[in-house]
């Protein structure tokens, strides 16, 4: 099979087996709708719902990219500054584990009552939130590790600190980055969309879920999860090029 | 004529928990132009700090290192390291990882002279073709022979060989010894070459300076006459087995035994 025609063909067989998998249970349970939608109650839904699904789904898309392109900024900033410097990485790591360990839908009230109305705002501080960690610690690792030969091959020959860093400690730090911005995509999504159910502010594939719910509209219930991880396979694989743009260097070449 | 390294009574410790760690106490290395120091010792006395010395990536708590007629008093750009893992770059092919070093020395060569200079130094090290590989394309042996490249791309007056071929099978490295004269032959060099290996150590030393156990101190020096040729054959001469007799005795006095010991 030529390897393009099987990279797209294969998870599309895979999608439709999964649909039809899926299609066959709910009938041969007998599920009614409220219990288990099945693929077929959906399309009436997007039907009727459809330009709400591209207004809010762009809604929750752009906060959650700009939610992430924040966690990238301050989680490689935490990450240089705790893989430069043993005591800040000694100072900030429990700090930053105890953070994370908070549930971040006990956050979503707070951050609502803190910032009340700035609905964006809230959204994609709860996205960045959520998201950061794994950056911060993927980088910090990746600087931390950086073995000294490199830095002495290079400081033998009188290269600066800077010099270091852009020439060695970043390019080789790059794929532990790209794995931890892909959890971080998946992240910052469940973060946007808890901001968008626990505090519905009529945003959002999150408000769209929540409407759903109020109207006892299942299939719309179902609808939106599956819009969400349209959207999350979408952004993830943009990830991926991204990386294999940047870090395609790492990747060894399957035999 | 001034040697080119002048190691002269070199004492350091490092500071540990469990308060100061001798490592080198009174160390006396002198290398002449084009020469090619072999250093030999136990494990852990200190061979590895005398690299970092001579680098100029720290000073000694006592004594003087001279290069090139000059105190050595931080990093200089005059020398070219090989360590035992090669360290290349994954992100950059072959000869852009050779180029390293000229991207950070100042007033190096620059583009197509950069760049010929590169692919001359690769070709005699028989990597030739290899240009635009990636390191992860390549096996140990050659990536070593890459950096070994890097270490000699900007003409540096010292190449410091921290173990290079410790990590080679035994064939690979025999292979390597008669790179290393070769290259010596149309691109001269002078070295100190840190190793475990005695039978490296008098192929490819003029030079073989034995280090006691830690601290380490100047224990013995053996001067072995150059032949115009070298070959590995000279290996399996008389001269050369009395030679590794002689250097066997010295580790094992290093190691700590008595003489009485070691003859008895």
């Amino acid at each position: 099979m030529n390897p393009t025609f099987r990279k797209f063909f294969v998870p599309f067989v895979a999608i439709v087996i999964f649909l039809a998998l899926w299609e066959g249970l709910v009938w041969v349970m007998g599920w009614p709708n409220y219990k288990m939608a099945s693929p077929s109650d959906l399309i009436p839904a997007y039907q009727r719902y459809w330009d709400l699904f591209l207004i809010m789904g762009w809604q929750t898309l752009w906060r959650t990219v700009v939610g992430l392109i924040v966690a990238i900024i301050v989680g490689t900033a935490i990450g240089m500054i705790m893989g430069f410097s043993r005591t800040m990485r000694d100072a900030l790591y429990p700090l930053l584990v105890g953070f994370n360990a908070i549930p971040k839908a006990t956050v979503v009230p707070i951050v609502a009552l803190m910032f009340v109305g700035a609905h964006d705002f809230n959204t994609i501080l709860i996205a960045f939130m959520i998201s950061f960690f794994p950056i911060a610690v993927s980088v910090s690792i990746g600087l931390s590790t950086l073995e000294p030969e490199y830095r002495d091959i290079l400081r033998s020959l009188g290269a600066s600190q800077t010099t270091i860093f852009w020439k060695i400690a970043l390019p080789k730090t790059l794929p532990e980055f790209f794995g931890a911005l892909k959890v971080a995509v998946t992240l910052a999504f469940i973060g946007t969309n808890l901001m968008e159910i626990v505090s519905p502010h009529g945003r959002g594939l999150g408000a769209l879920f929540d409407s759903g719910k109020t109207n006892s509209d299942y299939p719309l219930m179902f609808a939106v999860l599956i819009a969400l991880a349209a959207l999350g396979i979408v952004l993830y694989y943009v990830v991926v090029w991204l990386e294999r743009t940047f870090a395609g260097w790492a990747e060894r070449e399957s035999h | 004529m001034s040697p080119l390294i002048d190691i002269k009574g070199v004492k350091h410790a490092y500071s540990t928990a469990d308060g100061p760690l001798p490592v080198l106490d009174g160390l006396d290395v002198t290398v002449e132009e084009g020469g090619f120091c072999a250093v030999v010792g136990p494990s852990g006395c200190g061979k590895s700090t005398l690299t970092r010395l001579v680098a100029g990536l720290m000073m000694p708590d006592e004594g003087e290192v001279w290069l090139h007629g000059e105190q050595v008093k931080g990093p200089r750009s005059t020398v070219g390291m090989a360590f035992q893992n090669p360290v290349l770059l994954e992100w950059r092919t072959i000869l852009q990882n050779v180029l390293l070093p000229l991207e950070i020395v100042p007033n190096a060569l620059k583009g197509k002279a950069a760049e010929d200079r590169a692919r001359f130094l690769l070709s005699l090290v028989g990597l030739e073709g290899f240009e635009d590989k990636r390191p992860s394309e390549l096996s140990g042996g050659m990536r070593q022979r890459a950096s070994l490249c890097r270490a000699l791309v900007h003409q540096p007056d010292v190449l410091i060989l921290d173990e290079p071929f410790g990590a080679l099978d035994a064939f690979t490295r025999e292979d390597l010894w008669q790179t290393m004269h070769d290259v010596k032959a149309k691109e001269p060099f002078t070295a100190i070459l840190i190793t475990h290996d005695l039978r490296e150590s008098i192929f490819l030393g003029d030079q073989v300076v034995v280090l006691s156990g830690r601290p380490a101190r100047t224990q013995y020096v053996m001067n072995i006459p150059r032949s115009d040729k070298p070959t590995l054959d000279d290996l399996y001469t008389s001269e050369a087995a009395d030679r590794l007799a002689i250097l066997r005795q010295q580790i094992e006095i290093a190691q700590g035994r008595t003489e009485a010991e070691v003859e008895g």
